[in-house]
């Protein structure tokens, strides 16, 4: 194993570490951190099980975002397509993860749409950003950073697939041992380089951006809580 | 006061341009020192402000999972720009939303988060100044907290929530709303927010009978002898309701509806003179402290009137804090009677007596109305009556029908009702620009039903909203009168006399 391919190895552990140290980081310190009131937005659920359905239309089509005008239209078309392009590249990855591939390859055809889709929802997302005036002001520096970064790595990852293939025999071996940890040979590949390079600044950059909504939309109080509190008495744990 | 222009009615609502600085100059009174000291915070800003304003905002954050959830999860995606009443009548950016809430999240990346402390302006992070305090003091008293953004964000981000935690750091550095204080200070010592002490509040009482009496020998009534019963030990229900309704126009004349209302069901009630409020403006400055001393008032009185029920009269936020955080602050209630919702809305109240038959109501008394009603945000948004979600929006309504003849429900309502534009601490005159402004949109559409449908009365369940409204109407060419309670609607109906009993 060349020293490059030590490097990497070691960056990637760094970076899941980062990633999944950092995430559970956030969702212990909400967990952690009490809710003193009752603050469902209201028409609200008045059970548990009321609160699940109300978060399931929200997390799978971003449903109060129907709710809105024009822009908000044109954002949950860029939004979900974005999330579920995203979602349908990550599981046709899968076969670089697992040996035998039998089990993934159902993800193979949809992954390979979801990778042309990728870019183009992307590419919405940024554009409205700068020509939207309400959106011009509000935009900063991390929005488009992390906009662009994803789309890097989605129009590596298509450079890689279409015009500038890398080893696939070596890509596996490469993935597979570090989820074996038994590091493998890097693929000889400046391409691939990049492209997983990318992924590792965006797994270290998550857990401290507003990427963490992914977390945040399960534990908002405002949709999360019960709206019972005739019922069953809320208790303050600092007051 | 500064010279502004009304936003012109056409009965349209049109996103404006994005204006920087078009409301900047609007600001709350800040609160003079003594008062602030008598409300257990710093007299004025020390030298030392900044270490406490950042020691007072890492101790929110501990204590509010709101807060932090939500400074760490907005994405700037825009849902909530145009749907803030005050961006939408100034087209001040600061006044949307996650612009609004932007103010505290650049100072909270500063501070309390990796990447703001490493990189800095890179990662949009600011040290707090007194410029940028000075936005904080001018934005956060230009949101009525009515929870209209947190409808439409994917994650329900509650700016309401943000401005509290805001107002709560700024009084914890000696800077504190006038208004505000005041009125928390007169709700603590007197009992009202209003400062009407018991002997007054007897009189005011007395004079409510009068009218009631008065009113209905116009009518060849006589005799009822409708009461306002005040500290009887042993009535079954308590009412708490704002203290607007003992002196204010229209609120007075709902008051006249609840007396009505429960001598015709035969209930006995009373009024207290030790919680002679329902309003509670603690919420609105995000002190649960004060919240929490306020609200416990009606809990005193409750107990030791001995009352089984308390119900609350029509006001919005003090409706909230009765619903969703007595329980929580001076709870449990198990010396109430358990078969009924505790506290109960007056409007779920008198529609059951309705539905009961204990009432007889003349539609046709109201037939020179044709009758509008508009959802007020922290009952819409904030909390419920009755015992389905969404009997916020319906049960008023159904008593509002079986009241009148002629209702007509305007465009933008329910969840995604507008504010009236002067919730939240900012019904102070100081303000009364952002106050019209604000109320922009909800004056298009009453404009529009008031065009087409002749719609002439304006029903509301809210104290605030009825001192806003009757204030706004005349810069928009509507007459104050056109504003009302529902309980003025009920009162107006409530055929008296030949009791039928529960």
């Amino acid at each position: 194993m060349n020293g490059l391919s030590s490097v990497f190895n070691l960056l990637a552990y760094l970076a899941a570490a980062i990633f999944v140290f950092g995430f559970l980081n956030k969702v212990i310190q909400y967990f952690n951190t009490p809710s003193p009131l009752k603050i469902p937005t209201t028409p609200a659920p008045t059970t548990s099980m009321g609160v699940v359905l109300r978060l399931i239309p929200e997390v799978l089509f971003f449903r109060s975002l129907l709710k809105g005008g024009t822009t908000e239209k044109i954002l949950w078309v860029g939004g979900w397509f974005f999330h579920m392009s995203f979602l349908f590249i990550g599981l046709r990855h899968l076969r670089y993860f697992v040996y035998p591939v039998e089990t993934v390859m159902i993800f193979q055809e949809i992954g390979i749409w979801a990778g042309l889709i990728f870019p183009i929802a992307l590419l919405i997302l940024i554009i409205r950003r700068f020509t939207n005036d309400r959106l011009a002001v509000i935009s900063l520096f991390q929005d488009y950073f992390v906009l662009v970064l994803i789309l890097a790595i989605g129009l590596t990852g298509l450079l890689l697939k279409y015009f500038l293939r890398s080893n696939l025999v070596d890509v596996k071996a490469f993935i597979l041992g570090l989820v074996t940890f038994s590091p493998a040979q890097m693929p000889d590949s400046t391409l691939f380089l990049i492209h997983f390079s990318l992924v590792l600044v965006l797994l270290v950059y998550f857990p401290f951006s507003k990427l963490m909504h992914a977390w945040g939309v399960l534990v908002s109080p405002a949709r999360a809580q019960v709206d019972n509190p005739r019922e069953v008495r809320h208790v303050n744990p600092w007051a | 006061m500064a010279d502004f222009k009304t936003p012109e009615l056409t009965g349209e609502i049109i996103t404006p341009k994005v204006t920087p600085g078009a409301s900047k100059d609007i600001k709350q009174f800040p609160a003079k020192p003594d008062l602030m000291k008598k409300l257990n915070f710093p007299p004025e800003k020390a030298s030392d402000w900044k270490e406490k304003f950042i020691e007072k905002m890492g101790d929110v954050l501990k204590k509010y999972k709101s807060v932090r959830v939500f400074l760490d999860s907005c994405v700037r995606c825009g849902a909530c720009t145009d749907k803030c009443h005050y961006y939408l009548g100034t087209g001040d950016p600061r006044n949307m939303p996650v612009y609004r809430q932007e103010l505290m999240r650049t100072v909270y990346r500063k501070y309390f988060t990796p990447a703001g402390k490493l990189f800095g302006g890179l990662a949009d992070a600011r040290e707090i100044t007194d410029e940028l305090l000075d936005e904080w003091w001018t934005y956060f008293y230009q949101c009525s907290q009515c929870r209209r953004c947190s409808v439409y964000c994917p994650y329900g981000i509650d700016t309401a929530e943000i401005t509290m935690a805001a107002r709560e750091i700024m009084d914890g550095i000696g800077l504190g709303s006038k208004y505000n204080l005041e009125i928390i200070n007169k709700a603590e010592t007197l009992g009202n927010n209003l400062g009407m002490t018991p002997p007054a509040l007897i009189n005011t009482w007395e004079f409510v009978e009068e009218e009631i009496e008065e009113k209905l020998e116009e009518v060849g009534i006589k005799d009822v002898g409708v009461k306002l019963p005040v500290d009887v030990e042993g009535a079954e229900v308590l009412l708490v309701t704002p203290s607007a309704d003992f002196f204010a126009e229209p609120h007075i004349y709902s008051l006249e509806g609840y007396a009505k209302v429960f001598h015709q069901a035969g209930i006995s009630w009373t009024l207290s003179t030790h919680a002679s409020e329902g309003g509670n403006f603690g919420m609105f400055v995000g002190n649960y402290h004060h919240m929490k001393t306020i609200n416990k008032r009606v809990w005193d009185a409750a107990r030791d009137l001995k009352v089984k029920r308390v119900i609350a009269g029509e006001c919005g936020h003090a409706w909230r804090v009765l619903y969703d955080f007595s329980n929580t602050l001076n709870g449990p209630f198990d010396f109430l009677d358990p078969d009924y919702n505790v506290p109960q809305h007056i409007c779920d109240f008198t529609l059951d007596l309705v539905k009961k038959g204990a009432l007889k109501l003349d539609k046709s008394a109201n037939d020179q109305f044709t009758v509008t009603y508009h959802d007020s945000c922290n009952v819409a948004r904030a909390s419920r009556i009755g015992n389905e979600p969404g009997g916020q929006f319906t049960i008023p309504r159904e008593l509002i029908k079986a009241c009148c003849n002629k209702f007509v429900d305007m465009e933008t309502i329910c969840e995604k009702t507008y504010c009236c534009g002067g919730g939240g601490g900012v019904l102070t005159d100081e303000v009364v620009e952002i106050r019209v402004k604000g109320a922009m949109p909800r004056m298009q559409e009453y404009k529009k039903v008031r065009d087409a449908h002749g719609a002439n009365f304006f029903a509301l369940i809210c104290a605030i909203c009825k001192a806003q409204f009757t204030k706004v109407f005349p810069y928009y060419g509507f007459e104050m009168e056109e504003v009302g309670g529902v309980h003025q609607l009920v009162s107006n109906a409530l055929v008296m006399g030949a009791k039928e009993g529960v």
